[in-house]
């Protein structure tokens, strides 16, 4: 199990988590659910130890990540497994070194056997045969599934997804959902999913937390959350313009800044 | 007219210029020392020297070639004047050896392996392949840098050496085969002008070189802000800044040695 705890991250004024605690669960899929700019990706590089907070824990295996040393954090991660919004390949080897690379930086494993374990993690996201491909002869959602199938290559007990399915069509969307469900049930992985897709999220999720500009507004089961009352979560989850979710951030008065701008235009 | 917020500006830009200055020379300590702790990535030196080494050649046998007959050429034409062009060996090779060999390599080497160091760096950061190797528990300054700022420090000696040799044997070209100096008054004058110092002095200006390519190369790319006109800008900059380098350093390491 993964806990947050109060986690605290400014970035000048703009607060992007701002005192968060939540859980994941094990063996479960939590979809960590906002719009932009609400704060999801920040706390997923904060939960995976890639950016610290200004205060808080993230506990990992009883091990607060947010004072891990580098050795630390580096031997958890070999339990963690991340697929990235753009997939991550590395663009300067082929599909099958790109799976095969965590297993040669972090095993003495032989040849053959690496061999077998990429081709057993293609045909689990179904893409034996491609192995002599560069990941720029994939399409989008190819590319995605090669990340997902470096991820899941040294058996991780945690993988985290940043907008897994953003940028796919209908069918590999489809895809992607069934195969973070598949690999939960099958390995019995944790899934930590940062999403803005509504239809995916209620598709896959266990639990799912909303957050709106660095806060957690509404926390749940799928059920929970298609019937809460809150007209924050209503709002997002019908994707209405109206509402309390302001489409804009500004601060300033819209007229006072039409009146200055024209002011200063008759001046000059 | 001069503005009152002036000696802030100046202050802040100068305050900014040391910030960087420092966060590169910690950049270039980190990277640096990472090569001396194992696991030692041997396989991702040697692709290194191969991309700036190897692949350089042909671009650094041309440079020196014509480098070399044009100092034929000039050399001839003004020593010709004193009836000194026995002196031509010794000319060509001291001005390639001391000067034009590890300034003109470097550069060139600058142009087409620095470049392309910040710009694949740069690509690095935007595609997110530096923390999908954090992920991997894998650091990205040992993976990605050490071996180039230590492929750089070998190189350059290595091509500035080829460059020599090529050049030398363009005024060859030129001084004996064309205009007909006295082939052995062009050898024998060459090894009796050049000392062993001239030599150790290229080779050590080339080293300087080899780690001011590599380390502003990979700095640039690593600070580039993540998006493609920052990787540009990068680009363009890491160039500018390596090459104006160069020459300073050159001027710097001439003086010490002389």
């Amino acid at each position: 199990m993964i806990i947050v705890k109060n986690l605290l991250k400014k970035y000048g004024n703009i607060v992007a988590s701002d005192n968060l605690s939540c859980r994941f669960h094990k063996n479960k899929v939590t979809v960590i659910l906002g719009g932009s700019g609400s704060g999801k990706s920040t706390l997923l590089r904060q939960i995976t130890g890639l950016e610290r907070p200004d205060s808080g824990q993230v506990l990992f295996d009883d091990l607060d990540l947010t004072q891990a040393t580098k050795t630390q954090l580096y031997e958890k991660r070999k339990k963690m497994g991340m697929l990235f919004q753009g997939s991550a390949l590395f663009n300067y080897l082929n599909i099958y070194e790109n799976i095969a690379f965590p297993l040669r930086e972090h095993t003495r494993i032989a040849d053959n056997v690496i061999k077998t374990i990429v081709t057993m993690k293609l045909e689990m996201v179904g893409l034996r045969g491609t192995e002599h491909l560069m990941p720029s002869q994939l399409s989008g959602g190819m590319m995605k599934r090669v990340g997902l199938a470096r991820a899941i290559v040294m058996d991780p007990k945690v993988i985290f997804y940043d907008e897994p399915t953003s940028g796919l069509d209908p069918i590999s969307t489809g895809v992607i959902d069934k195969l973070i469900r598949d690999l939960n049930q099958k390995l019995n992985i944790t899934s930590v999913v940062v999403s803005h897709d509504i239809e995916s999220c209620f598709r896959i999720a266990d639990h799912i937390i909303i957050l709106y500009y660095g806060q957690i507004i509404a926390e749940g089961s799928v059920d929970e959350i298609r019937n809460s009352e809150d007209p924050r979560v209503m709002q997002f989850i019908q994707g209405n313009p109206e509402g309390p979710i302001p489409f804009t951030r500004t601060e300033k008065n819209y007229l006072d800044d039409i009146l200055m701008t024209g002011g200063s235009h008759v001046e000059s | 007219m001069l503005s009152l917020d002036m000696p802030a500006v100046i202050g802040r830009k100068t305050l900014n210029r040391i910030q960087i200055l420092g966060r590169s020379g910690i950049f270039l300590a980190i990277a640096a020392s990472q090569a001396f702790i194992p696991p030692f990535r041997i396989e991702r030196l040697i692709k290194e020297i191969e991309f700036i080494g190897s692949k350089s050649v042909l671009i650094i046998f041309v440079t020196a070639l014509f480098t070399g007959m044009v100092l034929g050429l000039q050399g001839h034409h003004t020593l010709v004047q004193f009836g000194a062009e026995a002196l031509l060996g010794s000319a060509v090779a001291l001005s390639i050896i001391r000067e034009l060999g590890p300034v003109l390599c470097a550069l060139m080497v600058t142009g087409r392996a620095g470049s392309a160091m910040t710009a694949e760096i740069g690509i690095m950061k935007i595609t997110d392949q530096f923390p999908a190797l954090e992920m991997m528990a894998v650091d990205p300054l040992k993976y990605v840098i050490s071996p180039k700022i230590i492929a750089g420090i070998i190189a350059l000696p290595l091509l500035t050496a080829f460059f020599d040799v090529v050049g030398i044997y363009g005024g060859y070209l030129v001084g004996v085969k064309l205009l007909g100096v006295n082939e052995g008054a062009y050898w024998g004058k060459m090894i009796s002008a050049v000392t062993f110092t001239d030599i150790y002095g290229g080779i050590l200006k080339s080293l300087n070189f080899g780690l001011l390519i590599s380390w502003i190369s990979t700095f640039m790319g690593y600070t580039a802000t993540a998006d493609t006109e920052g990787v540009s800008r990068a680009t363009t900059r890491a160039v500018v800044i390596t090459s104006l380098s160069i020459l300073i350093m050159d001027y710097i390491l001439t003086s010490l040695l002389l």
